[in-house]
Formats: structure tokens, C-alpha cells, sequence
């Protein structure tokens, strides 16, 4: 067991290194210039070499590329994460700063899919077939096709509408305001919840007719267990394992999805911070930003695979 | 494929082998595509008709999508535009139909060039294994590793914007996903008695690869490609969204949804038109590739194909 963990959390460590050098050799070794890339192809030229040179350097680009690799890791490991090229601010202070808008958006998107999502699913499987069943179902496919910043889109057009709601600018936290910061959140929360939620419902229906096919869940029957009784009771403990492991890999649906939505929303999280910066094309920004959603997405499947031991005694005694 | 041989062997005595597999492919595959899953052939018919839509673009759209019309901007729906025109007046329907063709262009692009690397990656990395296998698994992990819109982007945006540039951005995040079925296809075909009989008489691995794993690797393949299409669509929609896509002038549901937030208070046909027809394109090729999926190969049908 200890052995497993101790794999589990290398393979993860290493998977990290290799997605900072992708990240790394993406924004260094692909073709054109840097500054080509900030100040477009007219700027550019405007440019002295002395100019390119000196700017060059102030970026710390004009080093060897191993230099700058470990360079970066070092910023990293001080906290600094490196200055972003047009604003004053390091990358550290913009990820404090509104990492936790986006963070608690990711959070209670996780919780309100499990909410729709689980007694979806659990209804669905409840009657096969069933008119209710087939309601949830084609609910659940209509979810996973419409893109959720369209949704979150015809949201905003719908408080536009009745409410005058005005896209909010400044970041509010929740020990600031609470319920200015749940306004901000609400929004993403909910498209994101959905969105996930219809892959919940689709997974837990699929996995609980498998596990009521089960003999031990037929005995519960015979004995004279109400059947909603059998499902929650009996059932839905087995089903949900696979469903967890979804709910990890989900998260990459909720990051990459959480930068759309949250520029269709106007909330100015990390998602709309990288969203700016890939358009200013400020390479220490992206470079750092999306090496942070990949830690995030790491972090949280290296934990669902540790929960797996928690959760199922098999594994554990293995 | 037991039955398959009894099946033969019985009514070989009447039919040559070929008609029976014509008849089989008629009345079995489609048969029971059209029998058990009405809704994949409605969205098989309804991706046909985009398709339609987007090949016939120049002769069904009402106006140049390009035109700016000055003295009809902003209008919201009526009978000269039925989905209304934007702030500069260019007509919104038509350019829907023109989206469409960035939209199929770039998702079967991208679905083609991705699920193709990847497969092939995965046929040779599960057929040859030892530390060929073991690198490519921790590839592919690593690629996996990137939330997929985020990947697309942050390669988007060092090889510029384009057509070409989001098709190898979209392409890339595909690669990870026909890696690992294909991969593990091979793993279960390589131990089969002919895969062995082959290299018994001193077959090469190539002509072996080529000739004896790769047909049994063309079901799960289309499968593949046909569950990722959605997928890509959404993802080509977001980044044009986020302008990272194909820029303007070149009309895409993304960069329609994008322009329409240009304006202080946006007009509800500018958001409406472009995500109802992803929404539509979307939904039709997931109905169509669950029921492809469901026919050819129901072994797939507790894995997730596709993730947004």
C-alpha cells in the first residue's frame, strides 16, 4: 500500500517536470521572435537592435535556454514567479490576489454538480427507461453540447434584461464582502455545476444499473428492503467510486472552462488574468499561469487515486 | 467474431462470402444503427445537412458575409435579415452559414490530424512496449496533464493565430486520448494466435503492425474520431471566443460571440444565432458518435469519450 502511494506520488512529481519543460519549450523554442510576438510585426521594426538587445535582456531572454529554465524554477521555488511584462505586479501577487475568486468558482461548480448531477443519475437509474429517465437523459446530452460560456453568455443577457446587472470590475473577497463576492462567484459556479453535473448524472446512472445487476444487491431485495432504500443504501456506495475518478478528470473541464466563462462573466479571476495575458502575449504570465492549472490538475487526480485506497478496502488491503 | 464464422460457413453453400458481407453490412451495421438508434441517425442526418450547409455556403447565404451595410446596422431580426445584422450591418444568417465551414474545417482537421498521430503512436508503443512504451505513456500523461482548452491556447498562441495554428493547437490535445485506446487495442491483439502465428514464420514487425494489428485498431479509431468532433468544435468556438482563434474578418461562431460584446449592451440575435448553431452542430455529432460508438464497439461505452 505504502509502496503504491509512494509510485503514485512520484509518477505525479514527474509528470510535473515534464509539463513545466512543455510549457517552457512551448513559449521559448516555437518559431518568432519574442518580441515579434509583444509588439507585433510593425513594432518590431521600429525597433533598434540596441533596443531589441537591451530589451532582451531587461527580460532575462537573451540567457541560454537551460539558464532560463532553471531561473524559472527558482523564481518559482522564492514565490515570485518572475514580472509580468506590462504590468508592475509579479505573478505571486496576481495569483494571490485573484486565485481565490477562481478557486472558490471551481470549488462550488464541484459541489453543485454533485447536487444536480447524483440525484439525476440516481432518479434515472431508479426506473430504466422510464419517462423520468428519458427527461434526465436527453437533459443531460442537451448539457454536454452546449458550450458553457454560450450558456453563461445568455445569462448575463437575461440579468441585462430584468435586473440592469453590470459586469462586475474590481475583485471582492469573501472576507471583504461576503455577498458581493457570492454575487461574483454565483454565475460561473452555477454554468460550471451544469456543465459537470450532466456528466455526473450520465456516469452515475451507467454505473449504478451495473452495480444493481449485482447478487448482494438482489439479496437486499429478497429480504424485504425498501427500493429506494436498496439503491442509497445498498447500491449507490459501490457506484460511486468510478464516478469520483470522473469527477477528478472532470476538473480539467473545469479549469480550461472556467477561463471562457469567466470572461463571458466579466469576473476578473485567473482565467480572464490568462485570457489577457496570451492576447498581450506576456510570456512569463502564460508560462506561469498555465503551469499552475497543470499543478492544480495533477494535484487533484494524484488525490482521487489516494482517496481510491480510502474509499475501497480492496485496494487497500492489496 | 465466432458467430460471424458459423454464419458464413452455413450460408456459404448458396452466396459467395462478399455478398454475405454486403448483406451483413446492410442489414446488420446500418440496420441496427436505424433500429436501435434512431436519435444517432437524426444527428447523422442533421451533421450531414451543416455539412451541406458549409460545402454550398456561397450559394445559400442571403448576403456577403463580409458586406457591411451602413444603413442597416444593428437591426435586430426581421424579414430582410432573419437573424438581424451586426453593429456594422453585416447579415448575422449568413454569417452562421459561412461559421459553419471554419467550425467543420477546423474540428475534422484537427480530430483527423490528432486521433491519427496518436493512434499510430499508440499502435507502435503497444505493439513494441519496453521503453519505447514506457516513454510514450508518460508523454502522453504529461499532454494530459493540460486542461485541454488551456493547452490549446497557450500553443496557439506561440505559433500564431490561423487556421492552420488552431487545427496542430486542437490536434495536439487529441493526440493523448487515441494513444491510450489504441495502445491498449494492440496490447490484446498482439497476444492473439495469428498476431504469433505471423511472426512465427519471420514476419517483420512492420508488416505485422501493418497488415495484422492495424485493421483490428480501424473500429476504435473511428469511434475516436467521430466521439472527439464535439469536443473540438466547442474548443475551436472558445478560443475564437477568447481571441485566440482565427481572427476577423474571417466569420466563426467563436469570434461572432466575441465581436457581440463589443457593443455596451449586447443584442440578444448576436449571442443567440452563432451558440444556438454549435450547440446544434455539437449535439448532432455526439448523437452521432454515441451510436457509432454503441454499434461498433459497446466495449467503449463506460468510458468517457470526450471531455470539454
Amino acid at each position: 500500500m505504502q509502496k503504491y502511494l509512494l509510485r503514485r506520488i512520484l509518477y505525479g512529481l514527474l509528470t510535473l517536470f515534464g509539463v513545466s519543460v512543455i510549457i517552457f519549450m512551448v513559449m521559448r523554442i516555437l518559431p518568432g521572435d519574442p518580441l515579434v510576438a509583444m509588439f507585433g510585426m510593425e513594432g518590431f521594426m521600429k525597433l533598434s537592435a540596441a533596443d531589441r538587445a537591451r530589451i532582451m535582456e531587461d527580460l532575462g531572454l537573451s540567457d541560454p535556454l537551460l539558464v532560463q529554465y532553471v531561473g524559472w524554477m527558482r523564481a518559482i521555488a522564492s514565490g515570485s514567479l518572475g514580472k509580468s511584462f506590462f504590468r508592475g505586479e509579479s505573478v505571486g501577487e496576481i495569483i494571490m490576489h485573484r486565485g481565490p475568486l477562481s478557486a472558490q468558482i471551481g470549488m462550488m461548480s464541484v459541489v453543485i454538480s454533485w447536487m444536480v448531477g447524483l440525484p439525476v443519475g440516481i432518479i434515472s437509474a431508479f426506473r430504466p427507461n422510464s419517462v423520468s429517465d428519458h427527461v434526465a437523459r436527453s437533459v443531460s446530452i442537451l448539457f454536454l453540447a452546449i458550450p458553457g460560456f454560450w450558456l453563461a453568455m445568455l445569462i448575463v443577457l437575461a440579468l441585462l434584461f430584468w435586473f440592469n446587472y453590470k459586469a462586475p470590475l474590481l475583485v471582492v473577497h469573501v472576507w471583504q464582502d461576503p455577498w458581493m463576492n457570492f454575487q461574483l462567484v454565483i454565475g460561473p459556479a452555477i454554468v460550471l455545476g451544469l456543465g459537470q453535473g450532466a456528466y455526473i448524472a450520465r456516469m452515475s446512472r451507467s454505473c449504478l444499473l451495473e452495480v444493481i445487476r449485482e447478487d448482494y444487491v438482489r439479496t437486499a431485495r429478497a429480504k424485504g428492503v425498501i427500493e429506494w432504500l436498496v439503491v442509497i443504501r445498498h447500491a449507490l456506495p459501490n457506484a460511486l467510486l468510478p464516478v469520483i475518478t470522473l469527477s477528478g478528470i472532470l476538473m480539467g473541464f473545469v479549469l480550461g472552462g472556467s477561463v471562457a466563462i469567466e470572461q463571458a462573466f466579466g469576473v476578473p479571476g485567473l482565467g480572464r488574468t490568462l485570457v489577457t495575458a496570451v492576447i498581450e502575449r506576456d510570456i512569463i504570465v502564460v508560462q506561469n499561469l498555465v503551469f499552475l492549472y497543470g499543478v492544480i490538475f495533477i494535484l487533484i487526480n494524484v488525490m482521487v487515486d489516494l482517496s481510491y485506497a480510502w474509499l475501497d478496502p480492496r485496494i487497500r488491503y492489496q | 467474431m465466432k458467430q460471424q464464422g458459423n454464419l458464413q460457413s452455413i450460408v456459404s453453400s448458396t452466396e459467395s462470402v462478399t455478398e454475405v458481407r454486403r448483406r451483413r453490412w446492410a442489414t446488420g451495421t446500418l440496420g441496427t444503427l436505424v433500429r436501435h438508434n434512431p436519435t444517432a441517425v437524426g444527428g447523422g442526418i442533421v451533421g450531414l445537412l451543416i455539412v451541406f450547409l458549409a460545402l454550398t455556403a456561397p450559394l445559400i447565404a442571403p448576403y456577403d458575409p463580409l458586406k457591411a451595410d451602413f444603413r442597416r446596422m444593428a437591426k435586430s431580426p426581421d424579414t430582410h435579415n432573419y437573424f438581424g445584422t451586426d453593429q456594422i450591418g453585416r447579415d448575422t444568417m449568413s454569417r452562421v452559414i459561412y461559421g459553419a465551414r471554419s467550425s467543420l474545417v477546423v474540428s475534422f482537421g484537427a480530430v483527423l490530424l490528432g486521433t491519427t498521430v496518436g493512434s499510430l503512436w499508440g499502435l507502435a508503443s503497444g505493439y513494441l512496449g519496453g521503453k519505447f512504451d514506457i516513454t510514450s505513456q508518460r508523454i502522453m500523461e504529461i499532454l494530459q496533464a493540460f486542461p485541454d482548452l488551456i493547452l490549446a491556447m497557450a500553443i496557439s498562441m506561440a505559433i500564431g493565430t490561423g487556421m492552420r495554428a488552431v487545427i496542430v493547437a486542437i490536434a495536439v490535445t487529441r493526440i493523448p486520448f487515441g494513444g491510450r485506446v489504441i495502445r491498449s487495442v494492440a496490447l490484446t491483439v498482439k497476444e492473439l494466435a495469428y498476431v504469433e502465428a505471423g511472426r512465427s514464420v519471420g514476419a517483420s514487425q512492420f508488416r505485422i503492425m501493418g497488415l495484422h494489428i492495424f485493421p483490428q485498431c480501424l473500429a476504435p479509431y473511428l469511434v475516436l474520431a467521430t466521439t472527439h468532433l464535439g469536443v473540438a468544435i466547442i474548443i475551436e468556438a472558445a478560443l475564437g471566443f477568447l481571441g485566440v482563434g482565427i481572427p476577423p474578418p474571417t466569420p466563426t461562431w467563436g469570434n461572432m460571440l466575441a465581436d457581440s460584446l463589443t457593443s455596451l449592451v449586447p443584442h440578444w440575435w448576436l449571442v443567440f444565432f452563432p451558440g444556438l448553431a454549435i450547440t446544434v452542430t455539437v449535439l448532432a455529432f455526439n448523437l452521432l458518435g454515441d451510436g457509432i460508438r454503441d454499434t461498433l464497439d459497446p466495449r467503449l461505452r463506460g468510458s468517457i469519450g470526450s471531455r470539454g
